[in-house]
């Protein structure tokens, strides 16, 4: 199985722990990840880019999936929100026939074309559908029995879900789920799972920010939880980043542990919390590594 | 409801949140109903059966019946939708229970009903009628057909209320004007007609609970059961605002930083981008980002201080120059 | 207690038309409705609102003769030529208030097709007119800062002297009574569609003002004429707007013949309600139907087209019927929609009681006649809503002050509360089932002698049953029970009125169709029926009749 890997921008900036930790895991499960197909992909625009210029977000990734074209692999995201903003410009694009020739003028220059055809998926969706979950299973080197995860998504990963192609493929509602039960672990089911983890609203309203953030994992670590996991590092650097902050809004010290997707295949597969950059975390994970009677 | 001889029945099992004020004993209970009922109905037919046949205690809204009126929204396992509309083969295909719940981010009066203030007082704060500064001489205003059908989507909207119940950012912030208002407050300000667009756009931007505080979590888009897609709308009200040099705003310059580290190198430079977003001379706001700085940089997490170019980042500077036109 | 000017009883549209002209004269003015006003019926109208705009070409005349004709020339005539003279302005009003009618190439007002007509001369926003209406004139209300007594319950009229003087008023919401004074009440309930079953019509429309006006002593005109609405959405009976068939969809046999060739070869599926329902229902008794059902084809509008002009009626076809109107037919039925009878007015809105006027579903002035005209209802209500508006200014100039007297609150709190203390008894929503599946078996499509008279001697049963239904529920806070029970009370007034309308008319005309008197007698009907409640006569019911209003229009064969 091999992809075009787009690891978006966060995972080479602020949260470098993501990025070797999904290659550590790939090499483990056998997923063959090309670097070089979208070496010259630009960011996604996070959404934020579209603010400004929807048009011109929806050209950025029209320009991204005609790379993945070129190299006719299949197009793998590793962050919540690159698969949101790339699976809402997909939909603009191709609902939109007359759009998409505009779109695809802009980019002729560079001799590229969206023809339509490349679909970005998460690792996440891509062990579920590809790789598949027994298949997965088997992989297991150090099941994770007892211990108790929350599982975050993002919103981009879950709305709005036709964009996010749901109807037909149902497993991606509670993906998250599934894996965690599939490396033997608890699901913590809250009601902040798909809510908002403020990270959009940071440097515009931060009391609010630090609501969500706050609610989200005492929620969580309320019910049981050891830790969180996310498919998203925006997420995961709000959740993970200011939860001291978070916490003394509310007076207390929450002290729950955000872990990336990959991070937690990687523990599953025998994967060193060193080589998945545990410690590289704010939150620290010291405590979680013990209970799995794992060494930092 | 529709009178069907061939009725073929299913066994329905709704689980209802209920509250009384008038109950001096409990805050609220939930409460078990288990009914027959055709298979092709929809939540609303069996609530109404229950309050008919099983409980008449039982308070809710509903009129229309069409998904016209925007009486009856409710939370449905979870998520806001208008239950008039809501099969129940969809919510429960194998005969699964029912959650049924009153509407979010709204006081409960009774049951099912919420008090609409919160979303009417929001509506309210955009001015939600034409302004207009001329009248013309005879005759109706001349505007082009694609302009008003633009509105149509922004026209849909029945007040139902389920944006604003599933909307992240009032579960914090009741200040926050909200998606149901910010959709409205659109559809004046790209009406053809309407001469304070520029106004409108201002006291968005200005006042706090505005614009610029939506999260862009989608709950308004996914749950609006007309398709009004308010953040949509919320996302043109930035960009208008933007265009029309109110950009004295953290989110404004947020956009604006982030468009301009993407234009020019290809990708994110998260080192600078929330210094551009506070501005290089807002100090206060500098200063609080040191702790999380520091830390950043003692796990390692620091993002580099020189943000590299992407390979072949010249051809995004062209899209860039070219947009920019 | 509360006191004001003008007090209107009901938040749709005509309700709030008559409020905004009130208020903008610079009166006290406050609407009581028992929804928040964006609920109201009006939301439902879908295709459009009927002007003949003169200074376009197009002919006031020729839109008062296609009322009046498909009237079955039962309208007055004189009201109908202040309804066609007056459209233009009212339209025009509306899109300067700030509705999002279509347009044309020009930038100007653009028209659709509607039935009866043979001039577009209807304007509209998409299948959502209704809706975009109500919107734009509860947003004027914001601006004007209109009072609204938001899910109040009207009980009942205050009639001092034999002038109305304001009502009795429940708060749905903490059970609290109230008296409202005023010294004009403007009645603007709506109509009565639950009193069939199945109906078009939503839940709230109980037919509460009409009721209110007849147990005051107003009379009822022509409330036999029940207009069943050709496209009705197979099982839920939710509406298909006639704007389909103004867009050019067909209608169609089991045999996939567009059936209406043979009934109204000129207007064909465009032909007056009353004539394609019953089309319809021929259609389907003689074995031509599916399921009981005729199909309506869009098809050949295409996707596009069907989504820009029709959308809501896509979304209602999808959500409810599962069914893709662009890939095929849907199965329709005529349903009960619209009473074109009601309280009886004069063209100023104003009743047999001073003081007490009506416009909307719930009056009859008349301008619909025997059948109405689609795209004609949302033109009545802002055309007479304003007219009754304007009347209620001028009256008020003669008008004392409110009285302090609350005597009937003291009289109704009582009355309400024996209600709420009745033991144990029948469950209200199985009489109401009761009671409105035999009105439309008696008072369908087709109505004879025997039907009638099938549907009376049910409705007396109901009436002996009616003092024995019971309220469990005795709570103070949003006690829908007992408001049900208010309801059902007020929905067999209607009935009744309905079902005497119905025996009195020994002919047929319009909606009201006797198989056992087929013809049109204008002989001796062309003439209103007025059914009064009279506590002197038996049943409570006293029966006359007056004369149509003719002034240009000799009334000839309808023909389509």
């Amino acid at each position: 199985m091999k992809y075009a890997f787009y690891p978006g921008c966060v995972s080479r900036g602020a949260c470098p722990e993501l990025y070797v930790a999904t290659v550590e895991v790939c090499k483990i499960l056998g997923i063959d990840l090309d670097h070089e197909a979208m070496k010259g992909a630009s960011c996604t625009g996070s959404g934020v880019l579209q603010e400004k210029n929807q048009k011109l977000g929806d050209t950025l990734n029209a320009r991204n999936f005609a790379l993945a074209e070129r190299s006719n692999l299949p197009l793998m995201t590793i962050c919540s929100t690159c698969q949101g903003v790339m699976s809402q410009a997909r939909k603009r694009m191709l609902d939109n026939p007359k759009y998409l020739a505009e779109i695809n003028a802009e980019l002729t220059e560079e001799g590229l074309e969206y023809k339509g055809l490349a679909e970005p998926r998460h690792l996440l969706w891509i062990i579920l559908e590809d790789y598949g979950i027994d298949a997965f299973k088997s992989k297991l080197v150090k099941p994770l029995k007892g211990l108790k995860l929350a599982p975050f998504y993002g919103c981009y990963m879950v709305r709005p879900s036709d964009a996010l192609g749901f109807q037909n493929n149902l497993e991606r509602e509670d993906s998250l789920e599934r894996i965690i039960e599939a490396v033997d672990a608890e699901v913590i089911d809250f009601r902040g799972k798909t809510l908002c983890c403020g990270f959009p609203i940071l440097t515009i309203n931060e009391k609010n920010s630090m609501k969500m953030v706050a609610n989200h994992t005492s929620d969580a670590k309320n019910l049981g939880a050891d830790a969180m996991v996310t498919p998203c590092p925006l997420c995961h650097l709000n959740l993970d980043g200011f939860q001291s902050k978070a916490g003394k809004s509310i007076g207390s010290q929450i002290n729950l542990p955000i872990i990336h997707l990959p991070q937690l295949l990687g523990l599953a597969l025998g994967i060193s919390p060193e080589k998945l950059r545990l410690n590289k975390h704010i939150v620290s994970t010291k405590v979680l590594l013990s209970e799995l009677s794992l060494k930092p | 409801m529709g009178t069907n001889k061939e009725s073929i029945l299913m066994n329905v099992n709704l689980k209802v949140k209920r509250f009384d004020p008038g109950d001096s004993d409990r805050e609220n209970w939930w409460q078990e109903y288990n009914i027959d009922i055709h298979e092709d109905s929809t939540v609303l037919d069996a609530l109404i059966y229950v309050r008919e046949y099983e409980d008449t205690s039982l308070a809710l809204r509903c009129a229309c019946r069409a998904s016209i009126c925007g009486s009856c929204g409710m939370k449905i396992n979870g998520s806001a939708k208008l239950v008039c509309k809501t099969r129940i083969v969809a919510v429960a295909p194998n005969g699964e229970q029912i959650i049924v719940e009153p509407m979010g981010n709204h006081p409960v009066v009774k049951d099912l009903v919420v008090s609409l203030d919160t979303f009417f007082n929001q509506i309210k704060r955009v001015k939600p009628y034409l302004q207009t500064d001329h009248v013309p001489e005879s005759g109706e205003y001349i505007a082009s057909n694609e302009s008003m059908e633009n509105l149509l989507t922004a026209m849909n909207c029945i007040m139902c209320g389920c944006c604003v119940s599933d909307c992240t950012v009032l579960e914090v912030d009741d200040n926050f004007i909200g998606p149901a208002a910010l959709a409205k407050a659109w559809r004046f300000i790209d009406d053809p007609r309407d001469s304070k667009k520029e106004d409108r756009l201002k006291d968005l931007n200005d006042e706090d609970g505005g614009v610029w505080d939506c999260t862009r979590c989608m709950q308004c888009v996914e749950v609006c059961p007309k398709g009004v897609a308010p953040m949509d709308k919320i996302m043109e009200l930035r960009d208008q605002a933007i265009e029309i040099g109110l950009n004295n705003t953290n989110g404004a310059r947020h956009a604006e930083a982030f468009y301009e580290s993407v234009g020019h190198s290809g990708s994110l430079d998260e080192l600078r981008l929330p210094i551009k977003t506070f501005g290089i001379f807002n100090i206060k706001e500098l200063i609080k980002l040191i702790p999380i700085g520091i830390k950043s940089q003692l796990v390692g997490k620091r993002p580099p201080i020189f943000h590299k170019n992407i390979p072949g980042v010249e051809n995004i500077r062209k899209i860039f120059e070219r947009y920019r036109k | 207690m509360f006191e004001h000017d003008i007090l209107i009883i009901g938040a749709g549209l005509a309700g709030l038309r008559a409020a905004v002209e009130g208020v903008r004269n610079g009166l006290d003015v406050a609407v009581v409705s028992k929804v928040h006003p964006v609920r109201s019926h009006s939301n439902a109208a879908q295709g459009g609102i009927n002007a003949p705009l003169t200074d376009r070409g197009d002919d006031w005349e020729d839109h008062a003769y296609d009322t009046i004709k498909g009237s079955d020339f039962l309208a007055d005539q004189d009201a109908v030529e202040i309804m066609s003279t007056e459209a233009g302005r009212a339209v025009i009003e509306l899109e300067r208030m700030g509705v999002i009618f279509t347009r044309g190439e020009d930038g100007k007002l653009g028209t659709r097709a509607f039935g009866g007509q043979k001039v577009a001369r209807t304007f509209f926003v998409g299948a959502i007119t209704g809706s975009a209406l109500l919107h734009v004139l509860y947003e004027q209300s914001l601006k004007l800062g209109l009072n609204v007594y938001e899910e109040w319950f009207v009980t009942k009229l205050i009639i001092e002297d034999g002038v109305c003087r304001g009502v009795i008023a429940y708060d749905i919401k903490n059970g609290e009574l109230h008296t409202i004074k005023a010294k004009a009440v403007i009645m603007a309930s709506g109509g009565n569609g639950r009193v069939f079953e199945p109906s078009t019509q939503s839940l709230i429309c109980t037919g509460d003002g009409m009721s209110l006006a007849y147990k005051a002593g107003v009379p009822l005109m022509d409330m036999e004429m029940i207009q069943y609405h050709p496209t009705t959405l197979a099982r839920t009976g939710i509406l298909l707007s006639e704007a389909a068939r103004g867009e050019g969809a067909y209608l169609l046999n089991s045999n996939g013949e567009r059936f209406m060739e043979k009934y109204a070869p000129d207007y064909m599926e465009l032909a007056s309600r009353d004539v394609v329902s019953r089309s319809e229902q021929t259609e389907i008794d003689e074995g031509r139907g599916i399921n009981g059902n005729v199909l309506l084809d869009l098809r050949h509008l295409g996707r596009d087209y069907i989504e820009k002009r029709l959308g809501y009626l896509q979304e209602v076809s999808l959500e409810f019927l599962g069914i893709d109107m662009a890939e095929k037919p849907v199965p329709v039925r005529p349903g009960m929609h619209y009473i074109m009878g009601g309280i009886k007015t004069d063209v100023n809105g104003l009743t047999e009681i001073p003081g007490l006027y009506a416009a909307g579903e719930c009056a009859n002035v008349s301008v619909h006649g025997a059948n109405r005209l689609g795209a004609n209802s949302l033109l009545d209500t802002v055309v007479f809503g304003r007219r009754s508006a304007e009347h209620a200014i001028e009256y008020l100039k003669s008008v004392g002050p409110n009285s302090k007297s609350e005597n009937d609150l003291k009289l109704e709190k009582e009355r309400i509360q024996s209600v709420l203390d009745r033991p144990k008894g029948e469950n209200i929503a199985k009489v109401r089932e009761d009671m409105a599946k035999n009105m439309t078996k008696g008072i369908g499509v087709w109505r004879d002698q025997k039907s009638i008279e099938g549907a009376l001697e049910n409705l007396t049963n109901i009436k002996n049953r009616l003092p024995n239904i019971s309220v469990e529920n005795k709570g103070k806070f949003f006690n829908t029970n007992l408001i049900f029970a208010l309801e059902l009370e007020f929905m067999v007034d209607n009935a009744e009125a309905i079902i005497h309308g119905a025996i009195t008319r020994k002919e047929s005309r319009g909606a009201h169709f006797r198989t056992d008197m087929p013809e049109r007698d204008d002989k001796n009907w062309l003439k209103h029926t007025l059914i009064y409640y009279d506590v002197n006569n038996e049943n409570n019911v006293r029966v006359e009749t007056i004369p149509v209003t003719i002034t240009k229009w000799e009334p000839i064969k309808r023909v389509y």
